[in-house]
């Protein structure tokens, strides 16, 4: 049998912290076999990045290889070299990093650096390694980004990483990782960040050079659908160890370990019964969640918020200190309901303009035309006329959770102080109240008690999003905003606090705008999707209707862009190549809108409406 | 870019105006004047002729005037005894208490003190940067603890008492004066090669003395700025594209940690003139710090208010480099508008 190209084994990395030394890899062996994927899936600090650090010896300084061997058996070398014996400044080290092995990183935006161009940072790798001139370095990478999916690549080499979309930013990690030829590309969440049509793309990228190159891919992620649509062997990895591993088939159709089935039943996805629940890895008990009541309070008879033919436009200057104008329109009428105790969806890319809807429901910005209607059980009113009185209580009727559960939280702050800070900013209660409450509502997401005096950074990723629930929980809300609550949270995580949500829902009648890119997770929890594209709703259905009948290509390409973890249901890469569908006037009839004509929502079942074009008006008339 | 330096100049203009009116009243915001002063000490001297000279002058100067329109006439928008003469026609005015006009007292002063503080700037940063970097790349090691150690030491130090003591010990072990920024003899002597090797020589006890607090604080916002970077993923990307460290380094989280320091320049400028006050009275440095002192006790208002204009002009200009090198050198501010 022919050697791997890389082989680990009995890896172990040490970090040495306050405490002592903390094992975060231990006893790790694998193989990466030629020109094959590897997928090595686990939650956050399962040591997975650690692993990839340690294979280019670009551990943090607190990190350092206690033992093992990482053999790498280059095709162009002959004899094998075990990097885990390299000094990590050596040169022999060097000269593997970035010429034998490369990596993309999981954030396309910070793992470039802002002041250089493009073209600069990806010619470098090839200057370090091929010892080519500037020029020539420059003429490769043209060729590269060509190749990568530019479509002006000479412009492309003096632009900078914040002048490009997430995808592009990404293409151009890739460009610089592969300019070198590596025999071994680590991709370290390469598609975390990404829309899931960019990330189908990417993924489908990736296959093709590999297939170009003959290269191995070691893939690291905690996406159960990506890996089941481009790995061939699975690594699957809990704090530090090996919990299962083997081909793709065998492990996605006869998981064996309790943790791998575990990880499974916690994603969410399409073919989900409808009362079915996901089962995190680690449930969260609420204590008091089961006697919590909804707060005494009239219920509208209508629908608790509406928004009536929103729109939204913004200007951007250009360039140089110039006064060049470009007007952006990033919501064109829309309209949606949110009925009492009811969950709507908000589904799109980014940049679709869905943000900046929620923002508006906020009154954290006004519309250009159109008008948000809030009804708290004394008849609709318009929230963007609310003065006074009127708007504090609307404000403490809508509250928001974020998507970011890092900075979203005032790391100087208590968890007390985090909770109370709205009850006293709306003065109710005194501060024995205030206690209780606090404690109150930390029972109710399932924290601890004992955890009024810490600080948000002792909290991990998922606890601080339930921190962040509570405190939009204080003051009682009726509506809760939800932009993109769980997309930085791991998936056993996600399901804890999708879960949370669900419960809370039930147990205090509270209504939820969920804003996601995600399509099996609004799936999960919402009761109405809309599908929004450049500031368009272009599609809104009961989520039964939706997920069975997709009519608007848009809606149908989004949802053939989901990876889903089932073995039998691949993603259809040609297909995706294809049917794009992410500019209006590319729509086939009748869904084409020419530029600045906005079409129709027409209602082609119940509950079901569907936005056509110019032409099918006048078919109509 | 046209555009932009046309409305720029236009703000800077109306700064400019507004703090010369400031400044001129905040300098007769004490009762009387130079002059009038005189005149009552003159008088009771019974110096009759002096006090008749100092009564030329305050007519001359138009100081019997109401405040506005002596500023009126200072500024040059309002005929005053001679005409129309003042900052906008370049005239400066006359210094009462040297009795020469403000040009000839400051003449010299002004661009010796720019020589003594672009020399402490350059100073503090070559001997600053390449410390940050070190202690930064070695946080918490035995490195980092003896120049941070160094550098509150420095920043702990009262700059004077410094002086005192190098100017103490310089002359009784090496025998040699180092107070001035030129040997004596060649005061009020044309510059020969002869005097500018002087003035090298002397320069560096300054030097030294003024640029070490601003070193010790200089390393520290240099190394805090250095260590945000240095977490971010970036600069774990160049170290796998196979960069050598030293190169990943400079190229990357250091351009990046320079940003606040460009943004610094336009602070800078001002702190040239007015930061180094007591050193140079200690050192008896010819620079403008001590002359804009004595000028504000003795109220001697066209020295005090053209000095204070100079450093506003140097203000209102270094903040215009430092966005315009801040636009050349971060292309996020350059092409990221309206964002």
């Amino acid at each position: 049998m022919e050697k791997p190209l890389l082989s680990i084994r009995d890896l172990a990395v040490d970090f040495e912290t306050e405490t002592g030394h903390f094992r975060a890899v231990d006893g790790l062996s694998f193989d990466v076999p030629k020109g094959k994927t590897v997928a090595l899936v686990g939650e956050s600090g399962s040591g997975k990045s650690v692993t990839a650090q340690g294979i280019l010896q670009i551990l943090s300084k607190k990190a350092h290889i206690a033992g093992g061997s990482i053999l790498f058996n280059d095709p162009m070398q002959g004899e094998p070299v075990d990097i885990a014996t390299l000094a990590p400044s050596s040169d022999a080290m060097r000269a593997l990093r970035g010429g034998r092995i490369s990596m993309i990183f999981q954030e396309p935006m910070t793992s470039l650096s802002p002041l250089h161009t493009i073209g600069d940072q990806i010619s470098e790798a090839l200057v370090i390694h091929a010892k080519a001139s500037q020029a020539e370095a420059l003429e490769r990478t043209k060729e590269v980004l060509a190749r990568v999916g530019f479509p002006d690549p000479v412009r492309a080499l003096r632009t900078y990483p914040f002048e490009l979309s997430g995808g592009l930013r990404q293409r151009a990690m890739i460009a610089m990782a592969l300019i070198t030829h590596p025999a071994l590309l680590i991709a370290d969440e390469p598609t975390t960040a990404l829309d899931v049509t960019t990330q189908a793309q990417i993924l489908d990228l990736i296959k093709e050079l590999q297939a170009e190159t003959g290269m191995s891919v070691l893939l690291i992620t905690h996406d159960l659908g990506v890996v089941a649509n481009v790995a061939d062997e699975v690594v699957v990895m809990y704090r530090g160890r090996i919990m299962e591993s083997g081909l793709r088939d065998a492990i996605f159709r006869h998981a064996e370990h309790p943790y791998l089935q575990a990880l499974m039943r916690a994603v969410p996805r399409f073919a989900m019964a409808e009362d079915e629940r996901l089962t995190p890895i680690r449930e969260v008990k609420s204590a008091t969640l089961a006697e919590a009541h909804k707060p005494e309070r009239i219920e509208p008879k209508g629908p608790i918020l509406s928004a009536h033919n929103l729109t939204k436009s913004f200007t951007l200057r250009s360039g140089w200190f110039s006064g060049h104008l470009r007007t952006i329109h990033a919501v064109n009428g829309v309209s949606l309901e949110l009925p009492v105790g009811k969950t709507l969806g908000l589904v799109g890319e980014s940049g679709c303009g869905k943000t900046t809807v929620s923002k508006m429901i906020m009154r954290a910005m006004a519309p250009d035309s159109g008008q948000v209607l809030f009804d708290d059980g004394n008849g609709p009113r318009n929230v963007h006329e609310l003065e006074g009185d009127a708007l504090k209580d609307y404000r403490r009727c809508v509250q928001f959770i974020f998507q970011d559960p890092f900075s979203s939280l005032n790391p100087r702050m208590t968890v007390y102080e985090i909770l109370t800070e709205p009850l006293i900013i709306h003065g109710i209660g005194d501060a024995d109240m205030r206690y209780h409450r606090a404690k109150q509502l930390l029972d109710m997401v399932g924290l601890d008690r004992h955890s009024l005096r810490r600080y948000p950074h002792s909290f991990s990723g998922g606890q601080r999003q339930r921190l962040g629930i509570a405190r939009a929980l204080a003051l009682e809300p009726r509506v809760l905003l939800c932009d993109e609550p769980v997309s930085a949270l791991d998936v056993s995580v996600q399901a804890q606090v999708l879960n949370l949500l669900k419960d809370l829902q039930t147990a205090l009648g509270l209504s939820y705008l969920f804003v996601s890119h995600n399509l099996a997770v609004v799936d999960y929890i919402a009761d109405t999707i809309a599908v929004m594209c450049r500031g368009y709703i272009v599609e809104q259905a009961p989520k039964t209707s939706l997920f069975r009948n997709p009519v608007h290509p848009y809606t149908q390409a989004l949802l053939a862009a989901v990876p889903d973890p089932d073995l039998d249901r691949p993603l259809d890469f040609a297909q995706l190549r294809a049917d794009r569908f992410s500019h209006p006037n590319e729509w086939p009839e009748p869904f084409c809108l020419e530029e600045g004509e906005e079409g129709f929502m027409k209602e082609i079942e119940p509950g079901h409406l569907v936005r056509l074009g110019r032409l099918s008006v006048e078919e109509a008339a | 870019m046209i555009r932009f330096l046309l409305r720029r100049f236009v703000t800077m203009l109306v700064t400019l105006l507004i703090i010369s009116a400031l400044v001129f009243l905040i300098i007769k915001l004490p009762p009387g004047d130079f002059l009038s002063n005189q005149i009552a000490e003159l008088r009771s001297q019974g110096e009759a002729d002096a006090a008749a000279k100092a009564e030329f002058l305050i007519k001359q100067y138009g100081l019997d005037k109401p405040v506005w329109q002596q500023y009126l006439v200072w500024l040059g928008v309002m005929p005053g005894e001679n005409g129309f003469s003042g900052l906008l026609q370049g005239d400066w005015g006359w210094s009462f208490e040297y009795d020469r006009p403000v040009f000839e007292v400051v003449g010299d002063a002004l661009w010796l003190t720019l020589v003594v503080n672009v020399a402490v700037v350059i100073f503090i940063h070559l001997v600053s940067i390449p410390i940050a970097i070190f202690s930064a790349t070695r946080q918490y090691s035995v490195g980092d603890y003896v120049a941070t150690f160094i550098g509150y030491l420095g920043l702990a130090t009262p700059s004077f008492l410094l002086a005192l003591i190098l100017l103490y010990y310089s002359n009784r072990w090496f025998g040699i004066s180092i107070g001035g920024l030129y040997d004596s003899r060649f005061a009020g002597q044309p510059w020969t090669w002869e005097k500018i090797r002087s003035l090298l020589a002397h320069l560096i006890v300054p030097t030294l003395v003024i640029g070490l607090a601003g070193t010790a604080a200089m390393i520290r916002r240099m190394r805090a700025n250095l260590l945000d970077e240095l977490g971010k993923q970036y600069y774990v990307t160049a170290k796998a594209k196979g960069l050598t460290p030293s190169k990943a380094l400079l190229k990357y989280p250091f351009r990046m940690s320079l940003n606040p320091f460009i943004a610094d320049i336009g602070n800078l400028l001002p702190h040239l003139v007015s930061g180094s006050v007591l050193v140079s009275l200690v050192l008896s440095l010819p620079t403008v710090g001590p002359i804009l002192l004595s000028a504000l006790k003795s109220q001697d208002q066209f020295l005090a208010g053209f000095i204070l204009m100079f450093v506003a002009v140097l203000t209102v200009l270094g903040m215009l480099i430092s966005d315009l090198l801040l636009a050349w050198l971060d292309p996020r501010i350059r092409l990221g508008g309206g964002r």
